[in-house]
């Protein structure tokens, strides 16, 4: 752990070296975030830009949007930097997810249950996809993107036809139903008794548990053999295969991952949010901007990703309600224009 | 050529049917929303529709009435293109339809295009439809956003002590409509609305809407409907929130009362208005519900029909009840059919309707408040029943005319 510190301390150090301007844009920025959060407003600031409860809200909401955002992209960005293979049927995978989580939470009242079916099932589809589809194209990259393509009208037919044009919505489980006081003030009474935030516990159960599945998938990629021979695939793939790895192992390892943190994301988006036919396409636009943004192929590029157009689209919903779409798509362009291989792209 | 040949025949066959039994039948399209947001209500409409079609029968005379499904999903030209596929590829003569406030505004435009068929509007509630340049040959047998709203405002400022009130609607023309008959008659009482907050029709996440509600005000209107509505139920639950609430009528109203999940129960207590309340006495209210549940098992219904399976049941009863008083004649370009469509009066399940010089209902308004029936299962209980409400709302027609047309910001709150 120390020399992961000292490594981002140095990296940090050279940072600011090279670029002592942005440096200091940056410093200023997180001090004046960290003063929206955690200060009293003063009357000036609310008559402004509004209440300070509604600031938090977005910018909370924002945040676990990101972490949404993030299971699904990160499936996304997984699959693309070992396989150099496009899966435009990554949003199906997410929907397919979501109705399976569904229909066991309905049958039996078990939310945690949801999940694990979930990600069993859609880790089983993409081993199918896998082994069935891609394994027989590979490296042909433009004949398996139209393909997943195809699939991905097929599967939202067949959906349709399974689940119907209704919106599903899987019950919260009645633990987590409800608002937690966290310790941020956003408005003093008159009485001078301050006034917390209060925020629903699910959001921040399902941003942790997003939080804790990046962190443990950095781990896993860096502190594991597997992990290893994942990194080692994604910047070689023919000279790990000539070392006598089973790559092919590999493959369907990871796509099953990547398809089971899709089916994950199913779940959650189906708790917090709901599902029905067109949520396969919603996502997957926002995994590919997510991914463009933060750099195809990289971990925490997509959490940074996810991040940014998380906040991008609740800020933007809140304080500039018209444009808010545009935003998002306007972080993508910016992006592709000033460092085209996003922001946390090693190449 | 084989293929070409067999193709042939089943053409020819195809044909054949079609000579034998066209003179027999009538046409009817039927639009619902059974796909998107309203898909809930789209299916109870169909009951509703199913439900008249049981208690009526299909002849006319010697014809058969043949009925033909589409489905929309509450926007323009979904339904536009769903009436046009009725017309031009199933030759319909007659439409019931369509369910939802922006469709509606679409198809009584492109009815215009069709001066020789008769459109009957579904459930759509949006006042431009009638109100607006209207179409000779489109009829509407129930009442708009606006009267349906009608009593809600009094009673809340008067009765219940509102004095504020914020709300928070779907952005299209149907709750335009609900909040101009709210605004309106809250106002008119002495009430201030301080805040109207616009979402688009298909929000998934609330949450920041939520945060932006006021604190300072006595109650929060709703004028959410289908899966909106349970979306903003949950993550308001959620959030913990706590405010008085009241409806428009398609939030109070069974397709959300009898929604899965306990967020509805945020609900018990909220004041709504609406064309009908599921608890009323009337016989003829009791006689429609008791159809309506023996039609269909219990786990493929709600409790007791939507504010839409009442509409559609209303409209189609004037369908059927005036094509038999001209015997099924639609000869002349309906001409005979039209005429008898625009002097029935229905004694229909949610009081008598008649309809006025635009087409457009005179009918009965509920104001109601959501009660809970001891076994978890929410009804929307009558307090109040006022007959007669016109398009204008009681106003003179001029009066009425200047307070301006629907819209996020019209009417203002004031005295008209």
């Amino acid at each position: 752990m120390a020399a992961v510190t000292s490594g981002a301390s140095d990296a940090m150090t050279r940072f600011v070296e090279r670029h002592p301007a942005w440096a200091l844009i940056v410093i200023i920025a997180v001090a004046v975030a960290l003063w929206l959060i955690f200060a009293v407003w003063p009357p000036g600031l609310e008559e402004a830009i509004g209440r300070k409860r509604v600031f938090l809200n977005a910018l909370f909401n924002g945040i676990t949007l990101g972490g949404l955002y993030f299971l699904v992209a990160s499936g996304f960005t997984l699959i693309f930097g070992l396989m150099r293979n496009v899966n435009l049927a990554h949003g199906s995978l997410y929907l397919f997810g979501g109705y399976v989580g569904y229909a066991i939470s309905a049958s039996t009242g078990s939310w945690i249950l949801s999940f694990i079916v979930a990600f069993v099932l859609t880790a089983l589809v993409g081993v199918l996809l896998q082994v069935l589809v891609f394994r027989r194209m590979e490296g042909q990259d433009l004949r398996q993107t139209m393909v997943t393509i195809g699939l991905s009208i097929v599967f939202a037919d067949l959906m349709l036809w399974a689940c119907g044009g209704d919106f599903y919505q899987i019950q919260t489980p009645s633990w987590l139903i409800g608002p937690i006081e966290l310790p941020l003030i956003t408005a003093v009474k008159s009485s001078g008794e301050p006034v917390y935030l209060r925020y629903p516990l699910v959001r921040l159960v399902i941003f942790l548990a997003s939080v804790i599945i990046g962190i443990a998938m950095w781990l896993a990629l860096n502190r594991t053999r597997i992990g290893m021979i994942i990194r080692a695939g994604v910047d070689d793939r023919d000279i790990l295969a000539a070392t006598g790895v089973r790559i092919q192992i590999v493959f369907v390892l990871v796509f099953a991952l990547g398809a089971g943190l899709a089916g994950i994301a199913g779940v959650v988006g189906g708790t917090f949010q709901s599902l029905s036919p067109g949520e396969d396409i919603r996502f997957l636009l926002a995994s590919l901007v997510v991914v463009i943004v933060g750099g195809m192929g990289s971990i925490p590029g997509a959490a940074l990703g996810a991040l940014i157009i998380g906040l991008a689209e609740q800020l933007g919903s809140v304080y500039i309600p018209t444009y808010a779409i545009v935003v998002t798509f306007l972080i993508m362009v910016l992006v592709l224009a000033l460092r085209p291989q996003g922001l946390l792209a090693r190449r | 050529m084989l293929k070409g040949s067999l193709g042939l025949i089943a053409l020819s066959s195809l044909l054949l049917s079609g000579t034998a039994f066209a003179q027999e039948k009538i046409k009817v399209g039927v639009t619902a929303t059974l796909e998107g947001t309203y898909t809930v209500l789209g299916e109870d409409g169909i009951r509703g529709f199913q439900t008249a079609l049981n208690v009526l029968g299909k002849k006319v005379g010697d014809k058969e009435l043949e009925f033909v499904i589409a489905s929309t999903d509450a926007t323009p030209d979904s339904a536009v293109r769903a009436v046009r596929k009725l017309i031009e590829q199933d030759k319909v003569q007659i439409l019931l339809s369509p369910l939802s406030g922006d469709e509606g505004i679409a198809v009584k435009n492109f009815a215009k295009t069709h001066p020789e068929l008769t459109f009957i509007n579904a459930a759509s509630g949006a006042q431009e439809t009638t109100y607006v340049d209207p179409a000779p040959n489109f009829f509407r047998y129930n009442m708009d956003g606006a009267q349906w709203q009608v009593g809600l405002g009094k009673y809340a400022y008067e009765t219940k002590g509102y004095r504020k009130i914020a709300t928070v609607g779907e952005d299209y023309s149907f709750i335009y409509t609900q909040v101009f008959g709210l605004v309106l008659e809250f106002c008119g009482a002495g009430g201030q609305v301080t805040n109207r907050q616009w979402v688009p029709l298909g929000t998934k996440d609330f949450a920041s809407v939520i945060a932006a509600l006021p604190d300072d005000v006595d109650a929060i209107y709703l004028g959410l409907g289908g899966a909106d509505a349970v979306n903003f139920l949950n993550q308001y639950q959620q959030a913990g929130g706590k405010a008085h609430l009241m409806g428009g009528s398609i939030m109070i109203d069974q397709t959300i009362l009898s929604s899965k999940g306990n967020a509805k129960s945020a609900l018990i207590g909220t004041l709504a208005a609406s064309g009908q309340a599921d608890t009323w006495e009337d016989p003829g209210w009791q006689k429609f519900v008791k159809d309506y549940q023996d039609a269909f098992p219990p786990n493929k219904r709600f409790p007791s029909p939507s504010l839409l399976a009442t509409n559609y049941y209303g409209s189609t009863m004037a369908l059927i009840l005036a094509l038999r008083q001209v015997n099924g004649d639609l000869s002349n370009n309906q001409a005979k059919y039209k005429e008898a469509l625009a002097k029935i009066e229905l004694d229909a399940p949610n009081g008598k309707i008649k309809l006025d010089s635009n087409r457009q209902a005179i009918g009965t308004n509920f104001v109601t408040e959501v009660v809970d029936d001891g076994k978890g299962a929410l009804f929307s209980k009558v307090v109040k029943v006022i007959p007669n409400v016109n398009q204008t709302l009681g106003y003179d027609p001029a009066v009425f005319a200047k307070i301006g047309l629907p819209s996020r910001t019209v009417p203002e709150c004031k005295k008209y």
